[in-house]
């Protein structure tokens, strides 16, 4: 076992991890910061997305060692200091761009790190870039569209368009 | 100003709040103290005799806690089906035995016949590794496909069946007779054979259970991801451990996805309760990707010929169909009903035809078992109808759109009871019909084909017009049929003191959103805020009884349910009424959360008829007892028909064959709209799902049984520029008949609807791009294929 | 998975040093190796990171044209290889998701030699240079085959240097499911002649359409390929497609690669 040390959400966290523990596994099982989720294992769903130094990247596919002295940010992370939804999030809820779940947090990581490239994306931007996040239930249009809202631009209301 | 709280109101939900701060409570999210892990051997070849299991050095491994083989479960009980199917001579169905975990031999890629449990998961795997290096398994010749399964009664998935064929169903046998007549004397007949898909349903949360059992007291725990805790438990404690189903508690606790493959009892449960008592420790497992791949239980994957009779001018005389429909190496609990009673009695579609008769074989093979899958029998009678009638609509030269509609049941002829023996209550398909050719701008595809041609594009626009039934089910039809549980379901409404209420559903929500829209519904019946009720489901020691969410049944069953004990709650409001406000019962009416005494000023709020519920310092207590809190079971008269026509318009790209839908147009009839906003999003969902199948999604096993869609490398899914916004529509409402909110469901339709309209779009690119030789391509309709086809 | 050490040097030297020791693997972005570590068909003892040596990161334009470090992940050189060979930042930018760009990196796909990843196609289409720890390798010695590279043991990629052709374009044809490359076609035009290169269509890995380049060199029109054909012979033929729909698009996609070529 070796020590790690990160920050994680703005906070300074260590642990003892193995060479082969992942990212993903000492987030969830060492922090228990649950909110990142783990769907595949061939670095395709996207569930797991989180930053590792302002980069969107599949925490499935890194290991905990190699994000030593890395600044990380989880979902958990994304809320306003008094707990409420931040921008990103309270538009998936107003849009209705989640469903399950599940693949929800990996989705709104990946958009943030989107807008933070493209503060403004077209629909087709949005969906390009979403291409490694999957998501089963919405069939993703009202996650494109609360992306599109997120960002400030006009998209119709969610029901009876 | 649409409404924005209670019925009809597109309420954001609650369960977002949680969701979106990364507070979910997936099953792999809860850690029990002391728990150990399992992992589990699983088979690499598609069948095989089990000569030897190695245990002996995997239970010396560093960290190890406890071996188990399917030897060790051998006297414990088979995984049942829950439907008996008979055959048309009259014979019951096979049943072979579904163990825990395989003993003898096993059966596909995947199926697992050892666990092991250690402190840590890498250990567990690690001890995995060992023991499937150093077992031995005779490979037996691989049984793949249908019709060599059938042909070759010698090689057998099952040893102790005859052969390979679960069962010969015909419906309805005596149509039979009248349908091949018709047929003989048809002025025209269209003929099509085609292959459903097999899918892999992809909840995006593997499954993942934790087994407890407590020495003390002698109660099992299990938490699991379940689309439905109380079938979960009925299965688990009454066939396969035997024990008191109250000394078993099944919790579900958010579900990330299910789509079917949640429904059923797999064996990894019943390993990890098993293991945890052995153990005497916690023992939880989670599946990686590549087990859901092996092990889920899959969807459709039919082979099929279907038949249309008509006259020159498009009017239906009848339909034929002859189905092989795959079941995998062991029958899951609904894989009996699906190809059967969920898919022969849509095969009238929502058209006046006299005469129908369906033929399904149900064929084991060494694959993955196959269930029901988000649709589950609904989609397959839709796909084969509607690409056979755009066929027939083809070699007749007939406009598709006029076609649907000369043949379209009509408004006046409601209860109309279809040669295929559902009866259905109401809709209005020329309605939903005429708001698809509307919303979808028919009348301006030519100009948009032109603009395609212009970029040498072929463009091509598809209709389909579904219907499903849904609502599932009612128990005294379905058992006529050969199910063997009762299909209703249950609520308790549970006023507390002051005035807020806990309403716990036997529906379980793993995406639907029933903790908001539940709510709306309870609140406005009473008229109090949304904020007052809470939605409280997934777990079998808090809720009532509960049959699951599948079959677009929630709302339909479960909410009807609901509404009905929050009658029985507004009754006792009403008897508490009488007696605070010394008036008749019969007095007393209830409105705006309010009870009043009619013609008069004198009212109580809810809040004060809860309140004194549970102080009743002078209730006469002969005649009404303190407390407030109802329980009813809804069990439905009928099945709920949803129906619509969706439009879907493609360009293709004929050097490379890539299909690229341009728009999807949905117009629907769900009956009454409680959430639109959920309702539409549901739309989304399941044409997502649906446009996934037609282009994308296909599971192949190569003649050996190798999985070799066993991951997203090689299975497509459906990603976010794979598909368009999509128009969608409820607006051509015809509210169901026969239950209290008039709702007819709306989880399937997607799914149901729209492969179809991908396809016969495609068809008609094609068609109209000249290459009059392809008349059909099997799904998905992937660029190869038509690349392949064009070209042939 | 199996346990390794985890060592993460910050020198190319130290680098080469860990990774004598018997079963010592590099990882250079890993997100390739990694899930082939999860399904258990890699094993090695000692993991030794590359993306923390700062020699090997970076795209700068020299005189031998623009070099990328090989630990460079695919976004950076998407963003930073745009104005001086846009072709190169397109395919870049193309690379699985962005996700995957952030980690995934040049030196990591080469050293792999997927016959479906998008590199190979750049480096051998740009007649690039690959240079190790040791020597220089050029893009005509350096593919070997499915999987298989020049490269030694231990021999450690520490950049590629690629020619900048006048005009040159990268289309690929997407695998539905990996979104890698299902056939992905490179053109570039030189001063001296056409490169072409395919990845994903051959048994052999990525190669070069001699035909095509002639044909291109003559006269640079998608016209020019008209009359040219591609032997399916040798070429891939899986679930996804035939080799005669993988020949078909080698053609089709060289043509939209001479059109969309700046």
């Amino acid at each position: 076992m070796t020590k790690v040390t990160m920050t994680v959400n703005g906070k300074a966290v260590s642990g003892e991890v193995e060479g082969r523990t992942l990212l993903s596994a000492f987030l969830r099982e060492g922090l228990g910061l649950t909110g990142t989720h783990v769907g595949c294992d061939t670095s395709q769903c996207g569930a797991c997305v989180v930053h590792v130094d302002g980069k969107a990247v599949k925490s499935c596919t890194m290991f905990a060692l190699d994000a030593a002295g890395s600044t990380v940010k989880t979902i958990e992370g994304m809320n306003n200091p008094d707990g409420s939804l931040g921008t990103l999030q309270q538009a998936f809820q107003n849009y209705h761009g989640l469903q399950c779940g599940f693949c929800t947090p990996g989705m709104v990581m990946s958009s943030a790190a989107l807008l933070a490239e493209n503060p403004k994306p077209t629909e087709a931007e949005v969906r390009h870039y979403l291409e490694g996040n999957i998501c089963r239930c919405t069939g993703y249009h009202n996650i494109v569209k609360a992306v599109l809202a997120a960002s400030g631009q006009d998209v119709p209301a969610v029901a009876a368009e | 100003m649409p409404k924005d709280y209670g019925i009809g109101a597109s309420t954001k939900r609650r369960e977002d709040i949680r969701f979106l701060s990364g507070l979910g409570n997936y099953t792999d999210d809860i850690n029990v103290a002391g728990q150990s892990y399992a992992a589990f051997v699983r088979s690499t070849v598609a069948h095989g005799k089990i000569k030897k299991v190695a245990t002996e050095a995997a239970k010396a491994m560093p960290g190890v806690l406890g071996v188990f083989t399917g030897e060790d479960f051998k006297d414990v009980g088979s995984n049942p089906a829950g439907w008996l199917i008979h055959s048309r001579d009259g014979s019951p169905m096979h049943e072979p035995k579904r163990p825990v975990l395989a003993y003898g031999k096993v059966r596909h890629v995947g199926d697992a016949y050892a666990c092991v449990v250690a402190e840590t998961l890498q250990q567990a795997k690690d001890a995995v590794q060992r023991i499937a290096d150093e077992s031995e398994i005779d490979e037996l010749p691989a049984i793949v496909d249908m019709a060599q399964a059938l042909a070759n009664s010698a090689n057998r998935v099952h040893d102790e069946m005859p052969g390979n064929q679960v069962f010969d169903w015909g419906w309805i046998e005596d149509n039979r007779a009248k349908t091949d007549e018709a047929f003989a004397s048809a002025p025209h007949v269209t003929t099509l054979e085609l292959v459903n898909n097999r899918l892999v349903p992809n909840a995006m949360e593997p499954r993942a259970s934790i087994g407890e059992f407590n020495h003390g007291t002698g109660d099992w725990k299990l938490t699991t991801t379940s689309q439905n805790p109380h079938v979960t438990r009925i299965l688990i404690a009454a066939f396969v451990l035997g024990i008191p189903e109250n000394k078993l508690t099944v919790v579900a606790p958010d579900v990330g996805g299910g789509f079917g493959s949640k429904i059923y009892h797999y064996g990894e449960e019943a390993t990890v309760l098993l293991a945890a008592k052995a153990l005497r420790r916690p023992v939880k497992w989670v599946a990686e990707r590549s087990e859901s791949f092996m092990t889920d239980a899959h969807g459709r994957d039919h082979v099929t010929k279907i038949q249309l009779a008509c006259d020159k001018q498009g009017n239906f005389i009848a339909f034929r169909t002859e189905t092989m429909a795959n079941v995998g190496a062991y029958l899951s609990n609904f894989a009996p009903v699906t190809p059967t009673f969920l898919h022969g009695t849509l095969m009238a579609g929502p058209y006046k035809v006299p005469n129908v008769y369906v033929n399904v074989k149900a064929v084991m093979t060494n694959t993955a078992p196959v269930d029901a899958y988000r649709g589950a029998g609904r989609p397959e009678a839709t796909y084969s109808l509607e690409r056979v009638i755009d066929k027939m609509c083809r070699e007749l030269n007939l406009d598709p759109f006029e076609v649907r509609r000369k043949n379209f049941v009509t408004t006046d002829m409601f209860p109309y009871t279809t040669p295929v023996a559902l009866v259905y209550d109401t809709g209005n398909y020329h309605a939903t019909l005429d708001k698809a050719m509307e919303l979808g701008d028919v009348a301006g595809f030519e100009k948009r084909r032109a603009e395609s041609a212009k970029r040498g594009k072929l463009r091509g626009m598809g209709l389909s017009t579904w219907i499903e039934a849904c609502g599932i089910a009612p128990s005294h039809l379905v058992g006529m049929l050969g199910s063997r549980v009762g299909l209703y379901d249950a609520a308790t409404v549970r006023v507390n003191a002051t005035g807020s209420i806990s309403v716990m559903t036997g529906a379980h929500s793993h995406g639907q959103g029933h903790e908001t829209v539940f709510a709306q519904i309870v609140a406005d019946k009473l008229g109090i805020p949304d904020s007052s009720v809470e939605i409280v489901h997934g777990d079998t020691s808090k809720i009532p009884f509960g049959m699951g969410s599948y079959g677009s049944r929630s709302l339909a069953v479960c909410g009807s349910a609901m509404t009905r004990a929050v009658d029985k709650i507004i009754a006792k409001g009403k008897k508490i009424a009488a007696h605070m406000l010394e008036a008749a019962e019969s007095d007393i009416t209830f409105a705006d959360g309010k009870f009043s005494v009619a013609g008069t000023d004198k009212a109580k709020t809810f809040g004060e008829i809860a309140f004194s519920a549970y102080v009743p310092h002078n209730y006469p207590l002969e005649t009404l007892e303190p407390g407030l809190e109802e329980t009813a079971f809804y069990d439905p008269a009928n099945f709920t028909y949803p129906a619509g026509a969706y439009i879907c318009e493609v360009e293709v790209d004929p050097d490379t064959g890539k299909v690229d839908i341009c728009s999807f147009t949905c117009a629907d009839d769900f009956g009454n709209v409680m959430n639109p906003m959920i309702v539409e999003g549901q739309v989304h969902g399941g044409v997502g799902q649906g446009i996934g199948q037609a282009l994308l999604e296909n599971t192949v096993y190569d003649e050996n049984g190798q999985l070799l869609t066993g991951s997203y490398m090689d299975y497509a899914m459906p990603r976010a520029d794979d598909v368009p916004f999509y128009t969608v529509d409820a607006s051509c409402a015809t509210p169901c008949t026969h239950n209290p909110l008039g709702v007819k469901g709306c989880g399937e339709a997607g799914a149901i609807g729209s492969p179809p309209a991908v396809v016969n779009a495609v068809i008609d690119a094609l068609q109209r791009g000249g290459h009059k030789n392809v008349t059909h391509i099997d799904m998905p309709v992937s660029p190869a294929r038509v690349w392949s086809a064009i070209n042939a | 998975m199996h346990n390794f050490d985890f060592v993460k040097p910050s020198t190319i030297a130290d680098a080469v040093k860990a990774l004598t020791g018997d079963g010592a693997q590099a990882l250079s972005g890993g997100q390739t190796l990694t899930p082939t570590m999860k399904q258990r068909l890699a094993a090695p003892t000692v993991l030794v990171s590359l993306t923390g040596i700062a020699e090997m990161k970076g795209v700068c334009m020299g005189d031998d044209g623009l070099s990328v470090g090989a630990a460079t992940p695919h976004a950076v050189v998407a963003k930073e290889a745009a104005k001086q060979y846009p072709a190169l930042a397109a395919l870049a930018g193309g690379i699985g998701d962005p996700a995957v760009r952030n980690r995934g990196t040049i030196g990591g796909s080469l050293a792999n030699n997927d016959p479906a990843a998008c590199y190979p196609s750049a480096v051998l289409g740009s007649g690039a240079t690959v240079v190790t720890n040791k020597r220089k390798i050029a893009a005509d010695d350096y593919f070997q085959g499915m999987f298989s590279t020049a490269l030694d043991e231990g021999e450690i990629i520490t950049g590629v240097t690629f020619p900048v052709p006048e005009k040159a374009a990268y289309v690929k044809f997407n695998q539905p499911a990996s979104r890698f490359a299902l056939t992905g076609v490179f053109v570039a035009k030189f001063k001296g002649g056409v490169r072409v290169a395919v990845t994903g269509a051959s048994n052999n890995g990525v190669f070069r359409w001699a035909e095509a380049e002639k044909a291109l060199s003559a006269n640079f029109a998608a016209s020019a390929l008209d009359g040219l054909t591609v032997s399916a012979d040798d070429l891939i033929g899986d679930l996804h497609g035939t080799p005669a729909y993988r020949a078909n698009l080698v053609k089709v996609l060289t043509k939209r690669a001479v059109e969309a070529a700046r």
